[in-house]
């Protein structure tokens, strides 16, 4: 496992979403999701916009660092890294 | 006598749409579950109307579709079908036996937008594995497995399982395994259809159940997450209804090979349904306001021992087909369930395959044992 612990997430890998995976925008809902082989994941608020950034070109802390210019007063520092950890364990993201 | 409930709420748009594309298929397995009169070849929908079907889906709020069958395959125009799909933005698998998926048929589908397969499996051993398909056919899967894995496309195992490959399950696993797959749902027998008359061969005893059941926690607690394992309980032999397609008409929608539209695979069968097609009707107005679809949303149909049960809310009252094929009345309790007026109906079939000797003895489409 290279996955860090949730205390110090590590922020040098580059998120891209995993094969067989989409990220959406649902109109009919007007709601992010993320469609994957057997379900589909309704995704709140921010996080389809965090997704976004996910090109496999940025790291980690190049997508918080983007974030923390677009939404000066949220705790993305804090969030972000874990958020994503979360999504690679799932195998969402590789 | 309870209040007169109220009418069922404005249903929410659908997420998903089975596409079942064609009727025909290469093999002949005895659990299948689609009707025993088929749709013919040239009966089935066009590419264009098929394509017309996956932009209203899209429309209505539709994201994901499965291309099934029969084999769909056997559909020359398969690509252009993902293609329209794609182009409607719903996610696509392919539900495939495999048979005739080569390396070129796979590059044009995945060109075409495919995301996904699933492959059915029937044991791990090949010869048992073509007797219960009825037919050559696990070089092909072994073949499909390996190019769908090279692809780098999910790829997900689906098992039937019954009588003659219960007992199998550690090999159908390690079949999962070795054949790289993502995920495999090992699907105890729904006897709908073809699958209705075989019953008595295919119902496994609770003795195998419980074995089965058991291998499942292990292989969980083994592979901790590698392999997606997914099983599908055996309604009538677990005493517990299963849940209906997540609610009638709260979900998905099934449209047949000849346009018909259904709020699940089975519901073909149910008497005065009067099942509407896409050929007629715009599936916006199938999904909202079709008999077929309002029959059994919400929870006003039901009847006692459901209408007070706690559990209503999960297994929305079981299975309206198994209940209309076991008592010959869509409204009643689904006879599974161990709270069931007519569990004892159930209960003499479980008891009945106890005493069936015989696992090889189904009957295949077509003829021939
Ligand atoms: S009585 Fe009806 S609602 Fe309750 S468990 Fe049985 S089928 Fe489900
Ligand atoms: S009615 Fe029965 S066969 Fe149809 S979806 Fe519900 S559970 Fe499945």
């Amino acid at each position: 496992m290279t996955a860090a612990s949730p205390a110090s997430p590590a922020t040098s890998w580059r998120p891209v979403l995993a094969r067989g995976v989409v990220l959406r925008h649902d109109p009919v809902r007007d709601a992010d999701l993320l469609l994957l082989p057997e379900r589909v994941v309704v995704l709140d608020g921010s996080a389809g916009g965090v997704l976004r950034l996910c090109d496999g070109v940025r790291d980690v802390a190049a997508v918080v660092a983007e974030l923390a210019v677009r939404h000066p007063a949220a705790p993305v520092a804090a969030e972000v890294p874990e958020f994503l950890n979360r999504l690679r364990k799932e195998g969402w993201l590789r | 006598m309870t209040a007169p409930p109220a009418p069922p709420a404005p249903p929410g748009p659908p997420w998903a749409l089975l596409a079942e594309l064609t009727h025909a298929c290469p093999l002949r397995c005895g659990y299948c579950s689609n009707p025993v009169e088929l749709v013919g070849r040239s009966g089935e929908l066009s590419t264009e109307q098929w394509s017309e079907v996956f932009r209203q889906a899209g429309a209505l709020g539709v994201v994901h579709t499965h291309l099934s069958g029969g084999e769909p395959l056997l559909r020359r125009d398969l690509s252009d079908l993902v293609a329209a799909a794609d182009g409607a933005r719903l996610y696509t698998q392919l539900v495939t036996s495999g048979v005739g998926l080569g390396e070129r048929r796979l590059a044009e589908l995945t060109g075409a937008g495919l995301r996904s397969v699933q492959l059915s499996v029937q044991h791990a051993d090949r010869v048992t594995a073509e007797r219960i398909a009825g037919a050559r056919s696990f070089t092909a899967k072994e073949r499909a497995a390996r190019l769908i894995h090279e692809a780098g496309l999910p790829l997900g195992l689906n098992a039937v399982l019954h009588r003659g490959n219960l007992d199998d399950l550690d090999g159908l696993i390690r079949l999962a395994l070795d054949w790289g797959a993502d995920r495999i749902e090992l699907a105890n027998t729904q006897y709908h259809g073809w699958a209705a008359r075989n019953r008595a061969a295919l119902l496994p005893t609770p003795a195998q159940v419980e074995r089965a059941r058991a291998r499942v926690v292990r292989w969980r607690e083994r592979l901790g997450g590698t392999l997606e394992l997914v099983w599908v309980a055996p309604d009538l032999v677990d005493a517990t209804a299963k849940p209906c397609m997540g609610g009638w008409g709260a979900v998905s929608l099934t449209v047949t090979p000849d346009g018909t539209v259904l709020p699940c695979p089975a519901a073909g069968t149910l008497p005065g349904l009067d099942p509407p097609n896409v050929t007629h009707r715009e599936l916006a107005w199938i999904w909202r306001e079709s008999r077929a679809f309002n029959a059994f949303r919400g929870e006003s149909w039901m009847p006692e021992p459901c209408r007070g049960c706690a559990l209503r809310t999960v297994d929305h009252g079981g299975c309206r087909c198994q209940a209309y094929a076991l008592t010959g009345d869509a409204t009643r309790t689904d006879p599974a369930c161990r709270h069931a007026p007519d569990r004892p109906l159930v209960a003499a079939l479980v008891h009945g395959a106890a005493d069936c000797a015989d696992p090889s003895a189904y009957g295949y489409r077509g003829g021939g044992r």
